[in-house]
């Protein structure tokens, strides 16, 4: 029963790993501005057109 | 004298087509400008078009519809030339290395994801800017860039050349910005986290744990004081200061008790684990801290994008081109001598007290001492700091350095510098001040039975009570409701400064009012023709006459008249004179247009409504009187309110012409003062509250800023969050201006929700004390009780704060 020590240790080692975490992103300031992170996600990175078309074609020729 | 016309400018729209700008989104009127089959209102947007399409940025306008403002006011092409000084530059950038400098600007026309959008894709349309991030709340936008290849200069063109000018003012030099202060939140999380693991750790012990392994009791017990320390420790110290503080001033305030609470839990549950007898209180305590924090987080509720702190430094620009042997040279206000000659462009702010030398004067006072009429001044005679020039370039020759200047002294008055000397006035802490002393009458008497009956349980029950009889439930309600409450009012355009600030609300008995601003919007908007009837041929002559003045109220007539572009042929002998009108010769009639005793050419009857006499051909044919323009619904606000018992006064800069208008909606007596400068509002405000009243005021310029101070609650209407507000304890958009009394009534009712909260709570503090009393606190029972009722409380205020301001109506 002695081994419950054991896992006590443990569980709060994970806990304090949390912990550590909270602190840690509330101190990048991730949490300052709630705004745009969610209006950033939905915007669109450019992608050069070339590489999908070539792309496309090449596959389609396996297929084939 | 019969009213000819009655119209305002909403009479105009009749005329204009029904294009929208594809960048503003605001109408063409006649002539759109063209471009790709797209139309612009002015040449401003259609060039913002243009730049963004050169660099295929078009998915600006695809994100968000006519994401744009208007344009059509061109911005100066050196007005950022002030960022070519290098000590300008060390005070605004915030990292610099050889490569990179990184700055802040604060873009207040920042309101949308397209807005967002933009300005993190800034590095497409200039490749010297390396990258750029955007924090929304604040409107404000980091940008690094290589500053050996684009100047500060350059890079603030640039966001001006795509509708984003930053806004840098003089406080932005002393870069007073306070970093969010999130060591509450620290102290939440590990208090939270130490409490769960306490409360789990001490399960065996309250279960039942076999005597074989007694050895695992003493394992448990001793963990339990090591979580704990960092609750004791770092956690609460925020009660130990806050405690310490009112100390220091000579009283108790409501985190006494829990100082004690917390202190007294702590000493017993070590004594009762080191010597063996029990395994002490960790969990409450712990869970006093934990709880008691969450409820001090909710109630600060700041707001990023406003800031209620405003002075003048954050109204004035940073700098100010100075004429250096015949060139302008740009220069920080700091640095004005007497005697410096300064240019003074057109929309500039005037900063300091000086002479005027040079050009036409027309200064717009009006959000510094509440006049509704430009100021026209002569060459020689004095202009004042603070007001801003409308009708083209003046030099002047400065008298009094900036911070000499009457409008700066004014601020820098006395009283305005007062602090709040003490924070916490609330009812709650005055209820602190019994509580404790409640507190220790029982556990006194408590004390004294027990030395009759046991006297070696005198120690346990005198601990037990203090232990339990924590007003934890109480802050926790009167916390969660402020919060709300705050964060409801915020919803609905109304933003408190503190939680404080709902006390004081629901506490005032008497309501002042600004006028010009305030309780009437813009300047002249309703015009009254008065007189002998006037054909359409007649009124298109005195347009095109009237068009060929920059005065804004010859601009207002000829919006009235309905010509957008009246024609400038057949004008002759055309005149200016200032503080008197204009003349000319338009189509063979002599039309004079201007003051009573320029036109009429004797001293009229005491008429101090602003009006614009017209005479053609030696024949005075009538009047246009300007009105002002009241905000809709605020005839009927003053009267509901003065109807529920609050009196009213109304203090206005402006002068008496709004006189009778005033009393026909409040009733004639009522205190209604006209020319009062911003000592005398300060003045009258300090009168009232000498009476023994408690004092609301609200106002929206900087003529207002000593009432607003001096007032127990000062409200600041502001029309656009981008600008200017003096400081005050609310912020209120003026568009919910008519809905005033319901949030009066929402602070009141806040009050009794706590009171009632607060006779819940003490239900459980009986129920505490009476365990504790007889001796019978056991560790499971305290453990029970103490988030047993801090989350009930929790859950009824919550449910009874929210259906409340539904029930009121709000969002």
């Amino acid at each position: 029963m002695s081994v419950i020590l054991i896992l006590l240790i443990a569980s709060i080692s994970v806990a304090a790993f949390f912990l550590v975490a909270f602190l840690w992103s509330v101190r990048s300031g991730q949490y300052d501005d709630e705004i745009s992170p969610p209006l950033r996600m939905l915007h669109d990175n450019p992608i050069s057109q070339n590489i999908d078309s070539t792309n496309t074609t090449t596959t389609l020729k396996n297929i084939n | 004298m019969s009213n000819f016309k009655h119209m305002s400018n909403s009479f105009v729209a009749q005329k204009s087509t029904a294009f929208q700008c594809f960048h503003c989104g605001e109408d063409c009127n006649e002539k759109p400008v063209i471009v790709q089959e797209k139309s612009f209102c002015c040449e401003g947007c259609k060039m913002v078009y243009e730049i963004l399409n050169q660099s295929g940025m078009c998915d600006y306008y695809t994100i968000s519809k006519n994401p744009g403002t208007n344009q059509s006011i061109k911005i100066r092409a050196d007005k950022f030339a002030f960022l070519d000084d290098k000590k300008i530059q060390a005070s605004l950038l915030s990292f610099t290395n050889e490569s990179e400098t990184h700055i802040n600007f604060y873009l207040p026309q920042m309101h949308c994801s397209s807005c967002l959008w933009l300005l993190e894709n800034l590095h497409r349309l200039n490749k010297y800017v390396i990258s750029s991030k955007v924090n929304f709340e604040r409107k404000e936008v980091d940008i690094v860039f290589d500053h050996q290849s684009i100047s500060m200069h350059q890079l603030a063109d640039l966001l001006a050349s795509i509708g984003y000018e930053p806004y840098i003012s003089f406080n932005d030099l002393k870069k007073n910005r306070p970093s969010v202060n999130a060591s509450k939140i620290y102290k939440l999380g590990v208090a939270g986290f130490c409490f769960a693991n306490i409360m789990l750790l001490s399960f065996p012990e309250y279960l039942g744990i076999d005597s074989h392994e007694a050895y695992l009791q003493g394992a448990f017990r001793y963990l339990n004081i090591l979580l704990s320390l960092p609750v004791f420790f770092y956690s609460a110290s925020e009660f130990y200061i806050s405690a310490w503080k009112s100390l220091k001033h000579g009283f108790l305030n409501i985190d006494a008790p829990i100082v004690l609470a917390v202190a007294v839990a702590f000493g017993r549950s070590l004594y009762e684990v080191f010597s063996g007898t029990g395994a002490g209180y960790f969990d409450s305590m712990s869970g006093i801290v934990f709880f008691m924090l969450v409820g001090r987080v909710l109630q600060d509720k700041t707001y990023q994008e406003l800031s209620f702190e405003r002075d003048y430094k954050a109204y004035f620009p940073i700098a100010v081109m100075r004429i250096v042997e015949g060139n302008p040279v740009s220069v920080t206000l700091p640095e004005i001598k007497l005697n410096d000659t300064l240019l003074i462009h057109n929309q500039e702010l005037i900063p300091a007290d000086g002479i005027l030398t040079m050009g036409k004067a027309l200064i717009d006072y009006s959000f510094v001492t509440g006049e509704s009429i430009p100021v026209e001044k002569q060459m020689g005679e004095i202009i004042y700091a603070g007001g801003k020039q409308i009708s083209g370039n003046i030099e002047m020759l400065v008298v009094k350095e900036v911070a000499q200047s009457y409008l700066t002294k004014l601020w820098n008055r006395a009283e305005l510098q007062t602090e709040t000397v003490l924070e916490e006035r609330s009812f709650v802490h005055l209820l602190s001040k019994y509580f404790t002393a409640i507190l220790f009458t029982i556990a006194g008497l408590a004390a004294l039975y027990w030395y009759m009956h046991d006297s070696s349980r005198i120690w346990q029950v005198v601990t037990a009570v203090l232990i339990v009889a924590c007003p934890c439930a109480l802050l926790l309600s009167n916390a969660f409701t402020n919060g709300n409450i705050l964060r409801r009012l915020g919803r609905n355009q109304f933003y408190l400064r503190n939680a404080q600030t709902i006390e004081e609300i629901a506490t005032i008995n008497y309501i002042v009012f600004d006028k010009t601003g305030t309780l009437t919007t813009g300047r002249y908007q309703d015009i009254v023709y008065e007189g002998v009837p006037i054909d359409l041929i007649i009124i298109k002559k005195i347009a095109a006459l009237a068009a060929q003045s920059t005065h804004p109220m010859s601009k207002a007539i000829v919006e009235w008249s309905g010509e957008i572009q009246p024609k400038h042929t057949g004008i002759k002998s055309f005149q200016e004179l200032p503080g008197k009108g204009i003349e000319g010769i338009v189509d063979g009639d002599s039309i004079v247009m201007g003051s009573a005793i320029f036109v009429t050419k004797k001293t009229e009857g005491t008429t101090l409504q602003s009006a614009v006499y017209v005479a053609v051909n030696n024949q005075v044919l009538g009047r246009f009187g300007f009105r002002n323009h009241y905000r809709p619904q605020i005839p009927a606000l003053l009267q509901q309110l003065q109807k529920l018992g609050y009196p009213i006064c109304v203090l206005s800069g402006d002068n008496a012409g709004e006189q009778q208008n005033l009393e026909k909606i409040l009733g004639i007596g009522a205190p209604i003062y006209f020319n009062q400068k911003p000592e005398d509002k300060l003045e009258a405000i300090k009168k009232i509250q000498l009476s023994g009243k408690k004092v609301m005021m609200i106002g929206d310029g900087l003529n207002d800023a000593g009432a607003l101070k001096q007032a127990d609650v000062g409200i600041a209407i502001s029309e656009n969050s981008s600008h200017f507000t003096p400081a005050s304890d609310v912020i209120m958009e003026a568009s919910v201006l008519p809905k005033l009394y319901q949030y009066i009534r929402l602070c009141k009712a806040n009050k009794q929700l706590v009171m009632t909260a607060f006779m819940v709570s003490i239900l459980y503090n009986v129920v505490g004390i009476s365990f504790a009393v007889q001796g019978n606190l056991s560790p499971m029972v305290a453990a029970i009780l103490m988030p047993a009722s801090s989350l009930s409380i929790l859950l009824v205020s919550f449910g009874a704060s929210n259906f409340l301001s539904w029930k009121m109506g709000f969002k």
